[in-house]
């Protein structure tokens, strides 16, 4: 048992530390450094145009998508080099955010469904940064049961006409291209009416609306397609398949290996570390300190964890099922550790406004966004549903719309 | 990078595994649980013969001179049959005090009958309600006798010898406290056994009355020694309580598969699934953090205080609640005697308390955290 690399590896983490020392943009690595859930932005810079500019620099240098083929834009790389290169990049890694449904998502949806031209046409260009790509999957009435999707496409001559709504689509305001699942038929049951295409984000009829969060800010867009016009040859798999194909796409959601997940505990460490209470140091005081345990093996669990995923990817081996429950604690223990932050400010924890508020508002902001990460990719509902039944082996949901035409689901509880 | 086990030390707890589940069913527990026999001796000799009670002792001293690792995976099987045997008493903290202090004749007199299953060792720490301090140590040692009462000591009335903590000064600091050797077996020590949470693991009262007893290790040096001991205890109990949360999640994931209610398999339901999915988060999260205080122990490192803590939390809670939420899945059926589910859930809240508890536990790892970033 070690935590050295082997000494390829070893090789290339020099090689890839040597590489970002000299090219990464240092003047934004403090304020990356202190980013956190809900507040990752630059004082000075657009931080988009900043992820694009680094993206491209890695891209042009062979860093960019590094487990993708070298003929798709990638290094051709192994899993574990990737996971080097997630740990030498850093805070700058930060900046890939943008790029994190692309890249992992519609990317690897593009390699496993589309025409060989299409794939070194539109993926290179994803890979440096060049294009950026959204995923529209979620809609008003399909959320967790995404397979509920209404937005239709109907076939007319080569074409496909689509018309409908998405919801919670990330970073569609600022995307070129977009993979989207539709309804293709709705006489059949909901999975097996699906179809997915690809489409250029700027084809007439695709309006983009950002959506105002309960945190304020606008990470998401509601995405409205009237009339929009596909060519037959943008489909992705086969007409009904669709379901399947988003299956490859949400399958690479657990990409995330080795990519840390933020608990908030050591914000909260370096704060309490400090913070004078009425009666004391905080980091002194009884009950700050059983909370700051609990949350402490928390975050200290999950990091080994992912430990252990990298060790099995280091071997060769696929991970286990482990890495699973990384979102799940996460989520909810960030969403603990802001609530707490703020009890221990007592009435000025009110206060979010970064002039004003404690430690430039961090754990407000924090707060404020963490409903979200309970949610988004993969309910916490969802991810013990995944938990228990593709690790724990128990039955699956009782369905009672899986066998019932999509066009007789009732669409409305009372 | 590797951070797991080598395939050697996984075959090894595929070995254990294997013998613990012909050795230790949970009807072998049950006679020890019932009170018929105060632990099983034939598992005892068969685990001084499969080598597993000198995985960790020096082959000079009668072991096989494998190490903690090997150690570590032993102690999860162990705990995943609950295992009704002086093991931690005797393996993690005896042997463990003998290791770190004890002279050159000391480990040649205990170590290999320990290895041989010939003497069975515990640690005499507490002395009623309290977490481990040196100011909750009065028994006293002077001109070579001790005096005082220590409970409840784990395994004390089947133990040959005990590491006893003994005040010898008065400072009021770490250094009145010194460890002392004694044979249980020559006389001074009135044994009383305790009715406890978990029959399947002994308790007992110590009366020390000028009890001849020889020093462990240098006089002052009892609570450094202790701490160290207490750390490596609480990795190796951590696995045992990793591979309890495993056994008691297996046994209620089980249940819910066989179980119809309401015409389905009660495992259908979200509200046991999500309960079992939440049983898993706390036991990989126990079982990462262990391995860390594995990796810790295996190379004497600087951050074992540390790790070692947050493996003693982090395992303790996952087993609490894995073996309390089992209990709950089984339903009913689950809180009778005649199921074993309620055999993990004593084991559990024992365990919980043995080497001190959580809030004790939670204090140590803050401060020892601080520690690390101040330096």
């Amino acid at each position: 048992m070690n935590f050295d690399d082997t000494p390829q590896e070893a090789e290339f983490r020099a090689t890839a530390r040597a590489w970002i020392s000299a090219n990464a943009p240092r003047q934004y690595e403090d304020e990356l450094r202190k980013s956190s859930l809900g507040r990752t932005a630059l004082k000075n810079a657009n931080i988009l145009e900043v992820a694009k500019t680094w993206q491209k620099k890695k891209a042009d240098a062979g860093w960019a998508c590094l487990h993708w083929p070298k003929e798709y834009g990638g290094r051709g790389s192994s899993p574990i080099e990737r996971v080097i290169w997630q740990q030498e990049e850093g805070p700058f890694g930060q900046l890939s955010r943008m790029f994190i449904i692309g890249h992992g998502m519609c990317g690897p949806t593009m390699m496993a469904f589309a025409r060989e031209e299409h794939k070194r046409t539109y993926l290179p260009p994803l890979a440096s940064g060049e294009k950026v790509w959204c995923q529209l999957f979620s809609e008003p009435a399909g959320g967790s049961d995404v397979a509920g999707l209404r937005t239709r496409a109907e076939k007319d001559g080569d074409d496909w006409i689509v018309n409908g709504q998405k919801i919670w689509t990330s970073g569609a305001h600022y995307s070129d291209y977009g993979i989207l699942l539709t309804r293709t038929d709705p006489t059949v049951p909901k999975h097996k009416g699906l179809t997915m295409f690809f489409l250029d984000m700027k084809s007439p009829g695709v309006e983009v609306r950002p959506i105002k969060q309960a945190s304020g800010a606008s990470d998401f867009n509601e995405v409205y397609f009237t009339n929009v016009r596909i060519p037959d040859y943008q489909r992705l798999g086969e007409v009904g398949d669709g379901w399947n194909v988003s299956l490859t796409t949400l399958m690479n959601e657990r990409s995330a290996i080795g990519a840390a997940v933020s608990t908030g505990f050591p914000e909260l460490f370096e704060y309490c570390s400090s913070l004078m209470l009425d009666d004391g140091p905080a980091i002194e005081d009884r009950a700050v300190r059983s909370k700051l345990a609990n949350w402490a093996v928390k975050a200290s669990g999950l990091k080994y964890t992912s430990m252990r995923a990298i060790s099995a990817l280091s071997k060769g081996e696929r991970p286990g099922p482990e890495n699973s429950i990384g979102k799940l604690v996460a989520g909810s223990m960030i969403q603990d550790v802001a609530t707490y932050a703020l009890d221990l400010q007592g009435a000025a924890g009110v206060v979010s406004g970064p002039e004003d508020a404690e430690v430039a508002g961090r754990f407000q902001a924090m707060l404020l966004r963490a409903p979200g990460t309970r949610v988004e990719g993969g309910t916490d509902e969802i991810m013990r549903n995944i938990i228990a039944e593709r690790v724990l082996g128990l039955p699956g949901d009782i369905r009672v719309d899986k066998d019932v035409p999509f066009n007789k689901i009732p669409t409305k509880g009372r | 990078m590797n951070f797991d086990f080598s395939d050697d030390q996984k075959q090894l707890r595929d070995q254990a595994r294997k013998f613990l589940a012909e050795k230790c069913s949970p009807k072998a527990v049950r006679v020890v649980l019932d009170g018929k026999a105060p632990y099983d001796k034939e598992l005892w000799k068969g685990l001084a013969e499969m080598g597993f009670l000198g995985v960790a002792i020096p082959e000079d001293f009668g072991g096989a001179g494998a190490g903690h690792l090997e150690l570590c995976v032993i102690a999860e099987e162990m705990g995943r049959a609950n295992a009704p045997v002086p093991f931690s008493s005797t393996v993690y903290l005896a042997a463990e005090a003998l290791l770190i202090a004890g002279s050159d004749a000391q480990k040649k007199k205990w170590l290999p009958t320990i290895a041989a299953g010939e003497a069975i060792g515990t640690l005499a720490l507490f002395e009623g309600k309290g977490n481990p301090s040196p100011k909750n140590v009065k028994l006293t040692a002077a001109n070579g006798v001790l005096n005082g009462v220590k409970k409840p000591v784990a395994d004390g009335a089947i133990a040959d010898f005990a590491v006893v903590a003994a005040r010898t000064g008065s400072s009021g600091r770490e250094n009145d406290i010194s460890l002392f050797l004694v044979d249980l077996k020559a006389g001074g020590v009135e044994i009383k056994s305790l009715t406890n949470l978990d029959p399947t693991r002994g308790q007992a009262e110590l009366t020390f009355k000028d009890c001849k007893a020889e020093p462990l290790g240098a006089a002052g040096d009892g609570w450094s020694i202790l701490t160290q001991v207490l750390d490596r205890a609480a990795v190796l109990c951590a696995f045992e309580q990793v591979g309890g949360s495993d056994r008691a999640l297996e046994m209620g994931r089980d249940y819910a598969l066989d179980r119809i209610a309401f015409g389905r398999q009660i495992g259908s339901f979200q509200a046991v699934k999500h309960m079992l999915a939440d049983m898993y988060v706390s036991a990989t999260l126990a079982r990462s953090n262990s391995y860390y205080g594995a990796w810790a122990l295996s190379t004497n490192a600087a951050e074992l205080p540390e790790a070692a803590a947050a493996a003693r939390i982090s395992a303790t809670q996952a087993f609490q609640h894995c073996a309390k939420n089992n209990i709950q899945v089984h339903g009913g059926m689950g809180f009778t005697w005649e199921f074993d589910c309620h055999m993990y859930y004593r084991r559990a809240n024992a365990m919980a308390l043995g080497l001190g508890s959580l809030s004790y536990w939670e204090d140590q790892l803050i401060d020892r955290m601080r520690k690390k970033n101040a330096a």
